[in-house]
């Protein structure tokens, strides 16, 4: 497979007028935050971001590196070195312009992603210190952009005549559909529920990620030409085959996301009180349950009630500290292994703990208690040990005999994982699937067994982060745009 | 935006939209459903296909006033628009030559159940139907019934119409008489499908009955409309909304729908409250034009 041409740039000179050896003693910059103890009675985002000034000085403790591994370890090769000479040039679109080139919701990344487990944990600058803030960089540079953004700068590839359909709006299609339109293919993405973004939208709560950023990063891509259509379920209203055979597609990318919330399977699950997080953050997030009555969705009353997550991944830690903000008297998460095993952000834990979250590890519930009416009263929990390594690699928790124990609980909310959404593969005749039940793609091209159908993102993978379902929307493009030119599968 | 071409009310309180939706049209089979938003504001609640007609693009579908966005939308008139109506959504009934089929419709369920009793009808059973409502205004769709059905009994529990009673006796004369009954397919209010159930449990008749919990968005992502059947959580928007009657736990259903009664009851009050707000209002507005027009 070839990779597309990249513009080249000639090799700039770099304008930091401070020597290499005093960079790496300069302190990172903070990131600006909301004080805890406001920003946890509400929704209004966290972190504040960098003004122009500490932009620039953050950005001048980059190191310049000849072979820089943060774009090596970004899964969508944001060329990072590059963006971030143009913020110490104050020359800030161009930085958003040079972030554009590979990474077409900089916005959306500069706040989400685990930066820690790509650029930042690859960046030199670690092993003197503290990484240099690349997140940061990249989300004062998209959000200066979005207040900037000039329509007429869009440059698109001359039309090529080809359709394709995108199957989702989260990150996975929105980096597909931005990429796909640049090269001057006609785009359609279709939405299941009735606003754009996926899990975006309902998943990532407004104080990590305001919905306010995600209509814009989708008006510039609307502004670019991708057209968006809501309140399709493709394979219930649409199948795959009827885009392609009926309304003329020529390639369709399946980016439907993560499915089925997982249960435990213990006793009291349908009581009263008892969510997924999935639920839960949809009411949240999508529909706005925490502006009841003004808004009509519903949500139980947390005001002083005890609440607890079980999980501890960023959806868990989305919904406890979404918990708080309903009032919740006392919220804690609920992990079964140790905080080391966690796979949430470091910053998201951090945030957590300074909002009031308390950490129960090494703890799971065994069953849910009821009060006699139907609803939830009590966990009956049970500690854990550490033991020998599993297929994730991390250290299995082994429970301990004889250490259950009862918490008291208004609420409980389980952010366990989730399983393959059916809908697509059991309406997509000679769609291939794994034995999870989820859609087999390459790992490279992202094609299924089906001509011209490409997947990408959690229906491929499982749960995993905005970033890599974004990096396989990225090659699902670059593989959509070789087969529609040479027309070869 | 979902343009309303036509809105009437058949009974008190129940009204009957047909909705320009070509998608949902093309592709709705007996026993699928929607999921609508009035509007911004709104929740996501699943409703009833009455049937659709793919070459007009269009779907029906028969509403109940019973909270807040039921009377909204019952409140909307031809010319309106509904934000957003997705679907067709739930696995389709399973049509298939049984031998005799009973189907029961209690109230606005008569809707969901006619569609699948025309297409039992279509592919050669014999359809016995049976509707019930608690009087007169509230027996829906007869006529419709008598034509897709071989016998139609209706029952009313005040006797105001046909036969007093509910449409579990109608059930049990037709069993001890010793029809012979291959399926049951009962839809409305959770009690009748629940006495429904326990009946033909005893006679090892396969019953269906379509379930409609709290759903958001109808996809199998939130979970929210789980149900327990035998022992085993089910999604009644993407395993259902047909479950067999005999495996699910009625109890659990009637439980986790109440769950939000009281913030139901309070939006159901701030609507009633606007409403009336409005009305006392529009008076005052129209003397104010007037008013104007003589200036």
């Amino acid at each position: 497979m070839s990779t597309p041409p990249t513009p080249k740039t000639p090799v700039k000179k770099s304008s930091n007028p401070i020597p290499n050896k005093e960079r790496i003693k300069m302190p990172r910059q903070h990131m600006p935050e909301a004080l805890p103890q406001v920003r946890n009675k509400q929704f209004t985002e966290v972190n504040l971001g960098y003004s122009a000034e500490l932009a620039r000085q953050e950005a001048l403790r980059c190191i310049e590196c000849a072979k820089p591994s943060c774009t090596k370890d970004c899964p969508v090769g944001v060329k990072v070195k590059e963006f971030v000479q143009l913020i110490v040039d104050g020359d800030f679109m161009g930085a958003a312009a040079k972030i554009r080139e590979d990474n077409v919701l900089p916005a959306i990344t500069g706040r989400v992603c685990p930066q820690e487990d790509h650029c930042e944990g690859a960046c030199l600058l670690c092993n003197k210190g503290e990484s240099l803030g690349i997140g940061y960089l990249e989300r004062f540079v998209a959000d200066y952009e979005q207040q900037h953004f000039d329509v007429t700068t869009i440059v698109k590839a001359p039309p090529t005549g080809k359709k394709v359909a995108i199957v989702g709006s989260g990150p996975s299609g929105l980096t597909a559909a931005g990429d796909l339109v640049q090269k001057g293919h006609q785009v359609h993405v279709f939405e299941a529920l009735h606003e754009i973004g996926g899990v975006l939208v309902y998943g990532i709560p407004e104080f990590r990620l305001p919905k306010k950023i995600i209509r814009e990063q989708v008006d510039i891509m609307r502004a670019m030409g991708v057209e968006f259509e809501t309140d399709v379920v493709v394979g219930r209203t649409v199948t795959i085959d009827e885009l392609m055979e009926e309304e003329g597609y020529d390639a369709v990318f399946v980016g439907t996301g993560a499915g089925l919330p997982q249960f435990m399977g213990i006793p009291g699950e349908h009581l009263n009180g008892v969510y997924s997080a999935n639920e839960f953050l949809t009411r949240i997030n999508l529909m706005h349950a925490y502006e009841f009555p003004k808004y009509d969705e519903p949500m139980v009353d947390f005001r002083g009630k005890n609440v607890a997550v079980i999980g501890g991944g960023n959806t868990a830690l989305d919904a406890i500290r979404s918990s708080l903000r309903l009032g919740a008297g006392h919220a804690f998460i609920l992990y079964r292994r140790s905080e080391a095993e966690m796979p949430a952000r470091i910053e998201e834990v951090k945030h957590a703990k300074e909002e009031g979250v308390e950490f129960q590890v090494l703890a799971a519930p065994l069953e849910f208690l009821d009060d006699g009416k139907g609803w939830l009263r009590a966990a009956r929990c049970q500690k854990m040990e550490l033991g020998e390594p599993d297929s994730s690699g991390r250290r299995r928790p082994v429970p301990i005999v004889g250490s259950e124990y009862e918490i008291p609980l208004a609420v409980a909310i389980m952010a366990i994982g989730t399983t393959a959404n059916p809908i697509i593969q059991t309406t997509t005749p000679g769609l291939a699937t794994t034995k999870r039940g989820y859609i087999q793609a390459d790992d490279t091209t992202q094609k299924t067994s089906r001509r011209g159908v490409f997947a990408g993102g959690d229906i491929v993978t499982g749960g995993a982060t905005v970033i890599l379902a974004m990096g396989a929307g990225r090659r699902a493009a670059t593989s959509i745009h070789e087969y529609l030119t040479s027309g070869e599968w | 935006m979902f343009k309303i071409l036509h809105a009437q009310f058949i009974a008190p309180g129940i009204k009957r939209f047909v909705i320009e939706a070509p998608r949902i049209a093309k592709k709705q089979r007996p026993g699928q459903f929607v999921i609508i938003r009035v509007n911004e504001t709104g929740e996501r609640i699943p409703l009833t296909i009455e049937k659709s007609d793919p070459a007009k693009g269009t779907v029906n579908i028969v509403v109940q006033s019973i909270g807040k966005t039921t009377n909204l939308l019952n409140s909307l008139e031809t010319g309106d628009s509904i934000l957003d109506m997705v679907g067709p959504l739930g696995k389709p009934s399973e049509i298939e030559n049984f031998g005799t089929v009973v189907v029961i419709g209690g109230g606005v369920g008569t809707a969901m159940a006619y569609p699948t009793a025309s297409a039992m009808k279509r592919i050669g059973n014999r359809v016995i139907t049976i509707i019930g409502g608690r009087n007169k205004d509230l027996v829906l769709l007869e006529s419709e019934m008598r034509e897709v059905s071989d016998t139609v009994f209706v029952t009313t529990d005040d006797g105001s119409y046909a036969d007093k009673g509910l449409v579990t006796d109608k059930l049990r004369q037709l069993i001890e008489n010793g029809t012979r009954i291959d399926l049951v397919l009962a839809v409305g209010p959770i009690p009748m499908m629940r006495a429904v159930a326990d009946m033909t449990r005893k006679e090892r008749i396969k019953t269906m009955v379509s379930l409609n919990p709290i759903m958001i968005d109808g996809t199998g992502m939130c979970g929210g409309c789980r149900v327990l059947v035998e022992g085993k959580s089910e999604f009644a928007c993407v395993d259902g909304p047909e479950f067999d009657a005999h495996r699910v736990d009625f109890s659990i259903l009637v439980q986790r729908n109440a769950m939000y009664r009281e913030a139901e009851k309070r939006s159901m009050e701030d609507y009633k409250h606007e409403v009336e707000s409005k009305k006392t209002a529009a008076p005052a507005a129209e003397v104010a034009c007037a008013l104007e027009a003589k200036k």
